[in-house]
């Protein structure tokens, strides 16, 4: 017996809000044209709260709550732009930029990243932190697709994507902390991956230039996740 | 089994044991069986044997005694006396010592092994509710925990309280998780009671994932008495109507485990666990489940993924495991210590457990004390005792005639607290207002000779080493915190990088998914907070003020240091 979601009434900054109880807080800043920055989330994948950059104020709750996670509640009061959440937003960039490899000038996704478009909005300039220029390969061995360790922000975007959406779980994750590195099958070369079908969906879903496609330019390579939602509902009904 | 059959085996129990004039327990637990307590054992029954003593010496092995460097470590029950290093050769001794009348002094002489009576300080001053039958009983038989009044708390449950009955009494008794946070058991288990659960089924999971630095008391409450773990998982079972729970044991703990398995076989055996236990409607059963050891699936969601056959990854709450947990069912998680208090609270009921201890921390807890302190080992005492009674009654000091410098409690998650606060009592709130907190109960004791920002170095490394990698504040946050902190002790920070790590200790604190991310920061805090002028001796005098540090760079920058070594490696000339 499964009951209709109820309606809630909220406030996001100055605006007062509904959203269902199966939304988030994301879901309906974003109706009501608020804009919160995210960046491992993605509509049509589940959300996983790990880049952080969402993280909101909500009144009476001690601690910082991901929108993106938090289903909305009656009566819920969320700050989404305090000055303490754009420190912790422009320290978790730096944060970002200083863990791997991210020369801007010389990377596929230049002009089409969401972390440097981030970093431009968010009025990051310079990174405090020591770079900690990890030895990463770079694995070339598919017939269309590169996955550049160097870049990758360990989003799990492209995992979740290969898992939810394709259903082929060729990529993963292994190891931990810092050293945290997106696999395929085993550990394998992606090249000699018996699982992936080459359909693509974690190029275009990736938000840097950590996956990209063989032999496009800079220009050429936009990505396209648009498409992702509608996968999912045909997913879901399948 | 009903009431008059568990009375049966637990008179039969005690009539045979009180046919004994003689008790020696030999205690088998990690750290004794490690310096092999077994053949200890081995020897001192074939001595009793030779000597045709068997009729009047009972020899067991128990679980831990308390004295845990000092092992192997012999009870001497009827007599109340503890030796300890003992080895085979001293079976002899022992048994001869049981003749004669016990004097004092005169027994230093008979056994090579310092005496410690069963009334002096170190056990006198303790207060025993989850380690009572600790070191006296044989845990891997069920009839010994019988014997003392095991598994009588589920039959009453079962056939004469109504699970809200239940949880009022653990409402009642105020106890307060022993995990780490303390949030308060009465209100987790009516939460979880309460929470709707589309199918039906609900989970208990018993938390034995234990990965704090120095801390060791869930696995010497596991090897010394697994039916009260097991008993308390049942009430609690009861208590929420789950129908199924796992305790998630962490590999590295083999005994542990071991003993469990024979406990849980016995449980089952016995009709404690299984289909309508003691003749009731409720049925219950436990599995095992193996922690790969790693301290972040000790947290609850990462450790609910990973019994979900998952990366044991945390995730961001709400929702709590309460409302959906393993299986996207209500889950209860109790730590270990936490459910092996539940059997004595409905034995002796709410109001008595509430009794003990300070106004908002009742009970007792288990500590292990560890580092620069005489009795290494395991203690239980009543919250609310100052710490300088747990360090020197207890502790039995500092050795070497050093002094007390600081006391780590909390593990990674806690911070040092230093002599002036050597009178605060040991409770949540106090520990919590000096900056640190209780945590699982880890106590590692520091004396003089310790550097305090090489222990905040020492804590943030494990941190950097065991974050899951899932959020950045915690991934990046702590190798960048650790770096800072190597910088000082190296000699080659500025006052800059101390301003950059308090930043990021507030970023990893507050943005952080989970409690190892949050909490990372706070032995650094801590340490700034009472020892502030050490991190200043080494930033600005370049200067370790216990001489622990070697400034090998010290008045050099890092690019200098990079050509040092490219000058060893012969790369330039
Ligand atoms: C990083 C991390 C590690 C933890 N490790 C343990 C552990 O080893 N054992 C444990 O009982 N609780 C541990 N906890 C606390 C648990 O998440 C949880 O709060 C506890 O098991 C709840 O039981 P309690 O209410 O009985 O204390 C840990 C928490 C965190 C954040
Ligand atoms: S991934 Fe984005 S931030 Fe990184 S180098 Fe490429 S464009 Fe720059
Ligand atoms: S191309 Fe498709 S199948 Fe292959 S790894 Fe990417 S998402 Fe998975
Ligand atoms: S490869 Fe791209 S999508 Fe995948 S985890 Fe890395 S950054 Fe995210
Ligand atoms: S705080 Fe650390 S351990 Fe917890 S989820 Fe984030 S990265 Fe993992
Ligand atoms: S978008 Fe919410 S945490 Fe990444």
């Amino acid at each position: 017996m499964r009951r209709e979601p109820r309606v809630k009434t909220l406030r996001i900054d100055d605006c007062d809000c509904a959203g269902r109880e199966d939304q988030t807080v994301l879901d309906v800043a974003r109706e009501n044209n608020i804009r919160i920055p995210t960046l491992c989330q993605i509509n049509g994948l589940t959300n996983v709260g790990s880049c952080r950059m969402c993280l909101v104020e909500v009144k009476g709750v001690p601690k910082l709550l991901t929108a993106c996670t938090t289903m909305v509640w009656e009566g819920m009061k969320v700050v989404t732009n305090s000055e303490r959440l754009h420190e912790y937003r422009k320290m978790i960039l730096e944060l970002f930029f200083a863990e791997r490899n991210h020369i801007c000038a010389i990377c596929v996704a230049n002009r089409s990243c969401e972390l440097q478009a981030l970093a431009l909005e968010l009025g990051v300039d310079h990174i405090r932190y020591p770079y900690l220029y990890q030895a990463l390969e770079i694995d070339s061995t598919h017939d269309k697709f590169v996955l550049d360790h160097n870049r990758c922000i360990l989003c799990t975007r492209c995992i979740r994507a290969c898992s939810e959406i394709e259903g082929a779980n060729t990529l993963g994750m292994m190891r931990r902390g810092v050293n945290d590195k997106v696999i395929t099958d085993l550990n394998q070369p992606w090249g000699e991956s018996r699982t992936c079908t080459s359909c693509g969906k974690c190029v275009n879903v990736c938000p840097v230039g950590a996956i990209y496609e063989k032999g496009l330019s800079r220009t050429e390579s936009r990505r396209e996740h648009t498409f992702l939602p509608y996968l999912t509902i045909m997913r879901g009904e399948r | 089994m009903t009431h008059d059959e568990l009375a049966e085996i637990r008179k039969a129990e005690q009539e045979r044991k009180q046919k004994y004039k003689h008790k020696i327990n030999v205690c088998m637990a990690s750290g004794c069986l490690s310096l092999r307590s077994d053949l200890v054992k081995e020897a001192i029954t074939k001595e009793v044997d030779k000597e045709c003593l068997a009729d009047s010496v009972l020899v067991s092995k128990v679980g831990c005694v308390g004295l845990c460097s000092q092992g192997p470590i012999v009870v001497l029950e009827t007599k109340g006396e503890v030796r300890e290093g003992i080895t085979p050769e001293d079976a002899e001794a022992i048994i001869k010592s049981l003749g004669a009348e016990h004097d004092g002094g005169n027994s230093n002489e008979l056994v090579d092994g310092v005496v410690l009576r069963l009334d002096s300080k170190f056990f006198t001053r303790q207060k025993k509710i989850v380690m009572e039958h600790s070191g006296l009983i044989d845990p891997d038989r069920i009839e010994d925990y019988i014997a003392v009044g095991g598994y009588e708390s589920v039959l009453d449950v079962l056939t004469e309280m109504s699970p809200a009955e239940v949880i009022d009494q653990v409402t009642r008794s105020g106890l307060r998780g022993r995990g780490g946070a303390g949030y308060p058991t009465g209100l987790k288990w009516s939460t979880v009671a309460k929470a709707f659960s589309s199918s039906g089924e609900k989970f208990i999971i018993c938390n034995a994932d234990e990965g704090d630095p120095g801390a060791y008391m869930d696995r010497s409450i596991l090897e010394s008495n697994p039916h009260q773990v097991i008993e308390g998982m049942i009430i609690g079972a009861f208590a929420v109507g789950a129908s199924k729970g796992f305790v998630y044991v962490r590999a590295e703990y083999p005994l542990a485990i071991e003993r469990l398995k024979i406990a849980l076989k016995q449980a089952e055996k016995f009709g404690f666990l299984g289909h309508n236990i003691g003749g009731t409607t409720f049925s219950f059963t436990v599995e095992l489940r193996y922690g790969a050891g790693a301290f972040v699936t000790g947290e609850e969601t990462a450790l609910i993924a990973s019994v979900g056959g998952q990366r044991g990854l945390p995730q961001q709450r709400p929702p709590y495991p309460a409302e959906r947990g393993l299986f996207g069912r209500p889950t209860l998680i109790n730590n270990v210590e936490t459910l092996a208090n539940i059997p004595p609270i409905i034995r002796n009921g709410g109001d008595w457990f509430a009794k003990i201890g300070t106004e908002k921390s009742k009970g007792t807890k288990v500590f292990s004390l560890v580092g620069k302190i005489n009795n290494v080992g395991l203690v239980e005492v009543p919250l609310g005792m100052p710490l300088r009674e747990v360090i020197y009654d207890l502790g039995g000091g500092i050795p070497d005639g050093r002094t007390f410098k600081a006391v780590q409690t909390g593990g990674p998650s806690g911070g040092c607290i230093p002599a002036e606060h050597l009178d605060l009592p040991v409770d949540f709130e106090s520990l919590q207002q000096a900056g640190s907190i209780m945590g699982s109960g880890g106590m590692i004791v520091m004396d003089d000779a310790s550097c305090m920002v090489d222990v905040a170095k020492y804590f943030m490394g494990f941190c950097k080493s065991e974050s899951c990698g899932k959020c950045i504040p915690c991934r990046v946050g702590t190798v960048q915190m650790h770096a800072i902190l190597e910088r000082i002790t190296d000699g080659t920070a500025t006052m800059e990088d101390l301003g950059l790590l308090e930043n990021l200790c507030g970023l990893a604190k507050n943005a952080s998914i989970c409690g190892l991310g949050q909490s990372a920061p706070n032995p650094v805090l801590s340490t700034l907070r009472y020892f502030r002028d050490e991190y200043r001796a080494h930033i600005e005098e370049r200067r370790c003020p216990a001489g622990v540090c070697k400034f090998k760079n010290a008045g050099k920058d890092v690019y200098e240091e990079d050509l040092e070594v490219r000058d060893e490696t012969g790369t330039s000339s």
